[in-house]
């Protein structure tokens, strides 16, 4: 395999243009290696810990009316969630491209792609906003019942994270665009990628748990 | 400019297509097109979506390379988170 990589220079910044180097030595370079900030990581599986318990208290709140969650998510319409669902698994992957593009300096399309998957995002949002119409014009607001105002607050806390994750992606686009990536960009790319895929992650279980569980 | 091929040549490209043929799986799956028992449905589809998780973290978020206590914590949240979103499914009802 064929890759081109990165090659640090004397101040400590890396040339897009390096030879291409063993696949086996960069494996060793990656092994142990945090992505991103520690400090990042520390957010993200604290977020994914408050996630689950949120998980959980849906499903045992969901034991004391279960026809009520039944009928309640057979308004939901599924299409929307499956929609969104590949908007974020596809925006995902393009930062996945987006990060090895800056990382290794495989090729100059870090902005392109960084755009593409800012491209799904605002897709997602459009989905939701016409999702969150859509109930609202059939009188089904969060305080209809128990099942609504756990998918709006969860969908809404969702949200929320991927319209900060949105501005995250608007800040690897600005270090892609860079003509000499710095060790201090690397980390902050990978940090900013990491939060990026944990909103994409979080969905691809709220996506089942809300529209699918019967 | 290097080509393309070279930029999604990575175990995350084929990962990214499973992922999204699982999730139209759980979509058919849980859309009442499946399986007549529902609740062998949703313990299917709950299953798969911790699986796929499981996957972003390791390939997309690169923690396949990443520290033992870091990637043992992110791995021991899928399965713990699953295993309770499950029985607390079954128990409940």
């Amino acid at each position: 395999m064929s890759l081109d990589t990165q090659l640090p220079l004397s101040d400590g910044a890396v040339s897009r243009t390096a030879p291409a180097e063993e696949p086996g030595t960069q494996m060793q370079r990656w092994a142990g290696h945090i992505p991103g900030e520690l400090g990042i990581w520390i957010f993200i599986l604290g977020d994914m810990c408050l996630y689950g318990a949120l998980f959980g208290a849906f499903l045992y709140d969901r034991g004391a009316d279960v026809d009520l969650f039944n009928r309640s998510a057979g308004s939901l319409h599924p299409t929307f969630g499956a929609i969104n669902t590949m908007l974020l698994l596809t925006s995902s992957i393009l930062v996945v491209y987006g990060v090895r593009s800056v990382r290794d300096g495989l090729s100059r399309r870090g902005p392109l792609l960084f755009r593409a998957a800012f491209a799904c995002g605002l897709g997602f949002v459009v989905v939701k906003y016409l999702e969150y119409s859509d109930l609202l014009r059939n009188d089904l607001p969060p305080t209809e019942n128990a099942f609504f105002t756990y998918y709006y607050v969860l969908t809404g806390i969702h949200l929320t994270h991927l319209l900060a994750g949105l501005c995250i992606l608007a800040f690897l686009l600005r270090i892609s665009r860079k003509a000499q990536i710095g060790p201090k960009d690397l980390r902050a790319s990978e940090s900013a990628a990491s939060f990026w895929h944990v909103v994409d992650l979080l969905w691809v279980v709220l996506f089942p748990l809300l529209y699918l569980v019967r | 400019m290097t080509a393309l091929p070279a930029l999604i040549r990575t175990p995350a490209t084929p990962v990214w297509f499973l992922l999204v043929v699982s999730t139209a799986v759980s979509w058919w799956l849980g859309a009442d097109h499946g399986l007549d028992d529902h609740q062998a449905a949703t313990v299917l589809v709950m299953t798969v979506a911790f699986m796929k998780t499981s996957f972003i973290g390791a390939y997309f978020m690169e923690l396949r390379h990443a520290p033992l206590p870091l990637k043992l914590g992110f791995q021991a949240w899928c399965v713990v988170v699953c295993v309770a979103v499950l029985l607390i499914y079954l128990v409940r009802g």
